[in-house]
């Protein structure tokens, strides 16, 4: 039973940091329908924005977190206003361009930085382990997974509280009907687009301390992004939140059954088997086209 | 390693053009005479400088010219020059063959110093067979390979796990947990370290492997968790070793009563995942930057001097180094006029010198070298302590794991 409870509280984990890997790329791709192949870069700036603030200005990983948002989020906002605005409608064009930056961005921080791994320390507050309904868990996995609670109140707060949240999803369902109405619909993408590429350098700093600091390690955090989205629905805040969850789940639970390994071919074999059935993923919002 | 597609596709086109632009070379039977006839000799240097693996193949390639350097200096083989010409294979096998080939067969190398993987060695493997060259390999490696082609200075798993298994097997206790990455080498030394526990009476509670590059290893920590297995005997390699330690510490588990045992966690691994993370667990390997002696003191103080104060060395840097002096010592043995990856790989048969690491000697039978194992401990101030220095020299069996093969001068022995 014990067992059975942590290994439960281990595919949440893993929920959560998919779920922060993916919150970034579900704005930008789920509501933009941007296919942001840079999105494991904007990941990795995080990282090694975390990485930066320790080694130049002696910060801990928490106050650096403002910083790296805002700084990763301005980088996002100048990719849009200089490269991905011209390429709206053009998807394969959007495809290339990204992919591109990515393999810049890469190269830029070799080149900077070096490209050797690099360490960022855990919080000493969270470095222990802690007590849940009788399990010892990772101090720091239970505080990524509140912080990623917090993060997705305040996306959903953002999209369907605010006036800018209503103004996208207004630009999402008709972009030029929208603009009849006087909502600057460019605008309103390029800000879509930084706070999306915000998030994902606030996740790249979090996951930072658990797993290693590389300029490839964003390459691999993509794919799992854009499984977590393609699963959980396009335009489905709350498919993403599912499908991060049964990814976590379904991959923690495989892996002590089986090994990693296996784990990783049966789960792309089920979402491979799942869009067959179900391309528009498993909560596909209403939305008229 | 990581291989993409458009490496892949790239490498491709590259061995493709490379194999055209080789073929004129073949009526050149002389090339031999052409090799030391200006007073130079030219060696290969073919490690990755960019690339997946770009860091680590960068400090071989630097051990690799600092030696070349040194010997220069000192005034050179016989007078003579060594002249390296550096490629960058880019960290893919396909490109590794296309530089190999470059420089066997447009150079007129005498020798190649190269690779860190596998993967990449077997690609260059068929080069250095047809042309009859030599390759000089300084990485721990998987054994099973008796090529008369490639001088192996780096460990097979009996040099590294012999002293190191039984010594856990007494100090922690007989249960062991044998995690690794999914490829040929961690499967090749888990082979041999199960036969070894078998001989003790000792016990494998788990045997698994992650992907390459794999970081999420909660529920391998829960699995260990439930076997409670005395020793967790690691090959798991790359930035996967980073995320396994620093998931280790964070779920709370004790090295002391639980340590991981490992045969790829070297300084830079150790850097890279802090202190902290690293503290307390084992690593057996011929070389620790940490080791005395006056050789490894120079060698240490060279390295710094030449590429920076902040740099390491580490267990595969060591031999990139040893090895371009064991290639001096065999090619003074040679005239002039004589200088060929035949007559070298003859000289260099039996061949001893004193390495950072101590005595090393290149066995005659299969081009491996004796070596000395050590066992030690990482500390938190990001460096190892020896906590056991092997009392004699390994001798290198490469097909440890196979009693029914063994490695000969006339090639691979079946019985």
């Amino acid at each position: 039973m014990e067992f059975f409870l942590q290994q439960v509280m281990t595919g949440l984990s893993i929920g959560s940091i998919l779920l922060l890997i993916a919150l970034g790329l579900a704005i930008i791709y789920g509501s933009m329908g941007v296919i942001n192949m840079a999105h494991g870069e904007f990941v990795m700036l995080g990282a090694y924005g975390a990485w930066f603030m320790n080694a130049a200005f002696g910060l801990g990983l928490l106050p650096s977190l403002v910083v790296i948002f805002f700084a990763v989020a301005a980088l996002g906002w100048l990719v849009e206003r200089g490269i991905i605005r011209f390429l709206y409608r053009r998807t394969l064009d959007t495809i290339l361009a990204t992919w591109g930056i990515g393999v810049i961005l890469q190269q830029a921080v070799r080149l900077s930085a070096g490209g050797e791994l690099r360490y960022v320390e855990m919080p000493s507050a969270f470095a222990g382990t802690v007590n849940v309904l009788g399990v010892d868990v990772p101090g720091y996995r239970v505080f990524i997974f509140l912080f990623v609670a917090g993060l997705f109140a305040a996306t959903w707060y953002l999209m369907y509280r605010t006036s800018f949240g209503t103004k996208l999803r207004a630009v999402v369902q008709d972009r030029n009907m929208a603009a009849c109405f006087g909502i600057h619909s460019g605008r309103i993408y390029s800000l879509t687009f930084a706070y999306g590429a915000g998030l994902a350098g606030l996740a790249g700093a979090l996951v930072a301390p658990l797993k290693s600091v590389s300029p490839e390690m964003g390459t691999t955090y993509v794919i799992d992004a854009f499984f977590v989205v393609v699963l959980g629905g396009v335009q489905s805040l709350f498919g993403t939140v599912a499908s991060a969850f049964v990814l976590g789940e379904l991959t923690g639970s495989l892996a002590y059954w089986s090994n990693d390994t296996i784990a990783k071919a049966l789960v792309l074999l089920a979402i491979i088997v799942l869009i067959r059935f179900r391309p528009q993923g498993l909560f596909a919002s209403k939305v008229r086209n | 390693m990581r291989i993409k597609r458009r490496n892949f596709l790239q490498g491709a086109a590259a061995a493709g053009a490379t194999a055209a632009v080789g073929f004129p070379h073949i009526w050149n039977k002389d090339m031999s005479l052409a090799r030391a006839a200006s007073g130079e000799i030219k060696v290969g240097v073919l490690f990755s400088l960019t690339g997946t693996t770009g860091i680590i193949e960068e400090s071989l390639n630097k051990a690799t010219i600092l030696a070349i350097e040194e010997i220069n200096d000192a005034g050179g083989i016989n007078g003579m020059k060594i002249v390296p010409v550096v490629e960058d294979p880019a960290s893919d096998p396909a490109t590794f063959a296309a530089k190999a080939r470059k420089l066997v067969v447009g150079d007129k190398c005498v020798s190649v110093f190269g690779s860190y993987t596998s993967a990449s060695r077997k690609a260059v493997l068929p080069v250095f067979e047809k042309r009859n060259n030599l390759y000089w390999y300084p990485t721990l490696y998987e054994g099973r390979e008796c090529s008369k082609n490639v001088i192996y200075t780096g460990a097979v798993p009996n040099q590294q796990q012999d002293e190191f298994i039984p010594w856990l097997v007494e100090k922690f206790g007989k249960k062991f947990y044998l995690i690794g990455s999914n490829y040929i080498y961690p499967k090749e030394e888990n082979n041999y370290c199960k036969k070894l526990l078998d001989k003790l009476g000792a016990e494998v509670v788990n045997e698994e492997y992650v992907p390459l590059g794999h970081s999420e290893f909660s529920s391998v920590i829960n699995k260990i968790q439930s076997t409670q297995p005395n020793v967790i005997f690691s090959t798991v390699v790359g930035d996967s070793v980073v995320a396994l330690h620093r998931q280790y510490r964070a779920a709370g588990l004790d090295p002391e009563k639980m340590p991981m045992a490992s045969l790829t966690t070297s300084e830079n691994e150790v850097a890279a995942m802090g202190g902290d993370a690293a503290a307390g667990h084992f690593t057996s390997a011929p070389y620790f930057m940490v080791h005395k002696s006056p050789e490894n003191e120079r060698f240490v103080e060279a390295y710094k001097a030449r590429w920076g104060g902040d740099k390491v060395t580490h267990f595969v840097s060591e031999p990139s180094y040893f090895q371009v002096y064991l290639f001096k010592q065999a090619v003074e043995k040679l005239a002039a006029s004589d200088i060929t990856p035949d007559t070298i790989r003859e000289a260099v048969k039996g061949e001893e010198m004193v390495a950072p690491q101590g005595q090393v000697r290149l066995e005659r039978e299969n081009l491996h070298t004796w070596l000395w194992p050590k066992i030690a401990v990482a500390k938190s101030d990001g460096q190892f302590e020896v906590l056991k220095d092997s009392q004699e020299w390994l001798k290198p069996v490469p097909y440890a794991a196979y009693p029914s093969q063994s490695c000969g001068e006339s090639g691979l022995i079946q019985s």
